[in-house]
């Protein structure tokens, strides 16, 4: 465990938590001015999420224990992945955990916690909604898998960090054809996973046509901020992660305060860039109906599939 | 036609006391020429009830009411529902309201009744009194239970949300495909008609006023006209073409926000925005014509007062905005795939339903109260529907091309194009009919005159009464997600459904 890894592990989930709400407030505000709207403030996010902390708990009657750990479980393994993955700092406290699959399986395991939360509460919408999104997870997850993959085969390790250095060393694998595809794929699936247009609809009150939000109806209070704070959380991450796949030059990779100042202010650049540029794109689309998203994830497996391809026959 | 249509009671209608037996046979032969069922209503004239049916011709502008006395010992009445579907409705209603009961109605199920109220309780009666303790439940409410592997079913409501009205709907569900959908509105009965009675004629404006809220002129509208129907008031004609204005201002800021709001249920929010931008500007222009945003206050009966004219380039302006607009939305491949070919109402099923307004016209029909029963002369040439596939996009562009038909219409009008003939002298009945074509479609009241100039008796039907059966029809075979879309496609009232 280097110096650079546990620095590395203590500035990110910093970084992750208190700057994630203020990505989506960002993101809202932008798609508000776009809109023609005034718009919230980018602080509005933690505003909200201090009222939420302030109240007092309350689940419904008749769910059970996994309703109440789950948004602890949601928080939880993204803290995990933004304390071991290469976000701000290549160095990992714990190497072994950065890993693409390690990661993968700790994002999915917040979202099935979520679903099973859903499932918990007993009432059609926590269940509509647990049945879309695992209808939906279980289409990006190979995808994610696959992308990531297909990084990982020239560089000949799934450790993120391996994969990042390597990337840092060999500038031009970033624009190779693998790297592109996988890149494409990427971005789709993760809107897909974070519950954006086009595949879920964010700021809907329309109970039936909700994804995400279906499952957490029934949070309320402290366990509801924790869900949003997860949420931004998340999108945070795989923005975070994105970035770094593809783009990962101003990644601290000594441990000096500079560099690391460098790399929590690169990672919040390149996070920003990205976050807007999905909310600019999400002006100009609207919300497929939910039987054509499987095709949407299919073209982008079929991408992944593609990079995976192109990774061993042009590399 | 071997009819006879019995004595000349008002504006182009003629009334006729019949005997329950003779009832049918009437009907049948009403509906074989092309009347079309406008409103059922009982009344309560304390000796005896009173069953009152009137119908409608759409090319004649005929209106013929069948009047059926009922002794305080035979409150029955032969049920119609096998021959028209509106009519069962409007029986349940008046089974509900007045205890007269539709012998071997094939659904004799509530419909209005609340479901808190005292069993033998009705409202509507003269000496029913004031609404009592709501006791205990009247039963259980009954669904169609479907079954079969993997049908399960989805609640929702009646809170909802988001800011809309109360309305419970239950869907039976396979994956995400609608099975049945059961549609349980008349959660907010708040005793309109009742309110009317006893009141001045001049009284019963404000309560019009706000029958339903997004529809202010067309009830207030309906309202005066059968007030001076009944009365024989004659009206100014430039009073009748400025209502004629105000009723295409109202149909121009409600389809505006319709429009935005389709557009919000697929997630395309830009077009909202600027949807709520158009109609923000239309309510200010109606604060500067009527004093009001939602333009109350303006229509009385005899008269109409307009605190400025209409601006018809503004209107204009709007008109290309809105195009632009809706231009945007079904050039989107997404949206379009959205609305194209989702919960189609075909042509059967919209003339069987009876159904009104945009909603029939997407579906290919026809009917316009403001051609069919004009007030203004010449009325509003008849067009052909533009969309008539019955789906989501049709009801959607329909909402377009209505827009823009109105805003020629008003520049019609203000140019002078009614030549304003004078107001045909009619008979003061005392009873008086109103056919208007509200933004939703069309509008009937029928008010009773008592000896002493007080209402006796206001019966309001708003479309939506109409069309609320149509929605689940449409529904079959949808997905679940679609169907907050499908429902703003209709967007039908509960507060005027539900008096």
């Amino acid at each position: 465990m280097s110096a650079l890894g546990i620095v590395g592990g203590v500035v990110q989930p910093l970084a992750v938590v208190a700057g994630s709400p203020v990505l989506v407030g960002m993101m809202r505000q932008v798609r508000a001015r776009l809109e023609g709207r005034a718009g919230p403030g980018i602080a509005q996010p933690w505003r909200d999420l201090r009222k939420l902390f302030g109240k007092e708990p309350i689940a419904p009657r008749g769910t059970g224990v996994v309703f109440r750990a789950a948004p602890y479980a949601l928080v939880a393994t993204t803290l995990v992945v933004s304390f071991v993955a290469p976000l701000a700092t290549v160095d990992s406290p714990l190497d072994p955990v950065a890993d693409l699959f390690a990661v993968v399986a700790l994002l999915t395991a917040g979202t099935v916690a979520l679903a099973l939360a859903g499932l918990d509460t007993g009432t059609a919408f926590g269940g509509m909604g647990a049945s879309r999104e695992m209808t939906i997870v279980a289409l990006v997850e190979p995808t994610l898998l696959v992308a990531v993959f297909a990084l990982s085969v020239p560089v000949g390790s799934t450790n993120l960090a391996a994969i990042v250095s390597s990337t840092l060393r060999d500038p031009a694998r970033a624009i190779s054809p693998a790297s592109l595809l996988a890149a494409v794929a990427l971005v789709i699936v993760i809107v897909a996973e974070t519950g954006r247009l086009p595949v879920d609809n964010p700021s809907t009150h329309l109970e039936l046509t909700m994804v995400h939000e279906a499952m957490v109806l029934e949070y309320a209070g402290p366990d509801l901020a924790l869900v949003e704070l997860a949420s931004a959380m998340r999108l945070g991450v795989f923005l975070a992660l994105l970035a770094n796949l593809f783009v990962p030059w101003g990644i601290a990779t000594t441990a000096g305060p500079f560099a690391v100042l460098g790399g929590v202010l690169a990672l919040a650049v390149k996070v920003v860039v990205l976050g807007l540029a999905l909310a600019v794109g999400e002006v100009f689309l609207a919300k497929l109906r939910l039987f054509r998203v499987p095709e949407l994830l299919a073209g982008s497996f079929l991408l992944a599939l593609l990079a995976v391809a192109a990774s061993f026959f042009l590399a | 036609m071997t009819h006879t249509f019995g004595d000349l009671v008002g504006h182009r209608r003629t009334a006729r006391v019949i005997a329950p037996d003779e009832l049918a046979e009437h009907v049948k032969g009403l509906l074989a020429v092309g009347y079309r069922p406008a409103l059922v209503a009982g009344h309560d004239d304390t000796t005896r009830l009173r069953a009152v049916y009137l119908f409608t011709q759409a090319g004649s502008d005929h209106r013929v009411e069948l009047h059926v006395p009922l002794d305080r010992a035979a409150e029955r009445l032969p049920s119609l529902a096998g021959l028209s579907f509106p009519i069962g409705r409007f029986e349940r209603e008046m089974r509900d309201l007045f205890g007269i009961v539709p012998a071997e109605h094939p659904l004799p199920r509530r419909l209005v009744r609340h479901f808190h109220w005292p069993r033998g309780w009705y409202p509507m009666r003269a000496d029913a009194g004031d609404p009592p303790e709501f006791g205990d439940v009247d039963g259980p409410y009954p669904f169609r239970t479907v079954e079969g592997p993997g049908v399960y079913e989805i609640p929702v409501g009646p809170v909802h949300a988001g800011m809309i009205e109360p309305g419970h709907f239950r869907f039976s569900v396979v994956g995400e495909t609608i099975l049945n959908l059961k549609a349980r509105l008349w959660f907010v009965h708040k005793g309109l008609e009742k309110l009317f009675q006893g009141r001045r004629p001049d009284q019963g404006v404000e309560l019009a006023e706000r029958i339903s809220g997004d529809t202010a002129v067309g009830h207030t509208l309906a309202y005066c006209i059968a007030v001076e129907d009944a009365l024989d008031i004659s009206v100014p004609a430039a009073a009748r073409r400025d209502r004629a204005v105000l009723l295409e201002l109202e149909r121009l800021h409600n389809h505006v926000a319709d429009i935005g709001a389709l557009c919000n249920d697929v997630g395309h929010g830009i077009l909202h925005a600027h949807a709520g931008r158009i109609r923000e500007w239309l309510l200010r222009a109606n604060e500067e014509i009527t004093g009001h945003r939602l333009l109350r206050g303006a229509i009385r009966p005899g008269t109409t007062r307009l605190l400025a004219a209409p601006d018809t380039e503004f209107l204009a302006t709007i008109a290309m905005d809105v195009a632009e607009i809706a231009g945007l939305a079904v050039e989107h491949s997404v949206v379009r795939d959205r609305f194209g070919g989702t919960a189609r109402l075909t042509a059967g099923q919209a003339a069987d339903l009876g159904v009104l307004g945009y909603v029939a016209r997407a579906s290919g029909l026809t009917f316009d109260a403001r051609h069919d029963h004009p007030f203004v002369r010449p009325p509003l040439p008849r067009s052909a529907p533009s969309h008539t596939e019955g789906d989501v996009l049709s009801r959607f562009l329909i909402r377009n091309g209505e827009i823009q038909e109105s805003v020629a219409w008003i520049s019609a009008l203000l140019d002078g194009a009614a030549d304003l003939e004078p107001d045909l002298p009619g008979v003061a009945a005392r009873s008086g009919v109103g056919i208007v074509e509200g933004w939703r479609g069309a509008i009937a009241h029928r008010v009773e005159i008592a000896r002493d100039g007080t209402l006796s008796r206001v019966k309001v039907v708003d479309p939506s009464f109409f069309n609320w059966p149509a929605l689940p029809v449409a529904l079959a075979d949808t997905i679940v997600p679609d169907f907050p879309l499908v429902n703003k496609s209709f967007n039908l009232s509960y507060a005027g459904n539900d008096l």
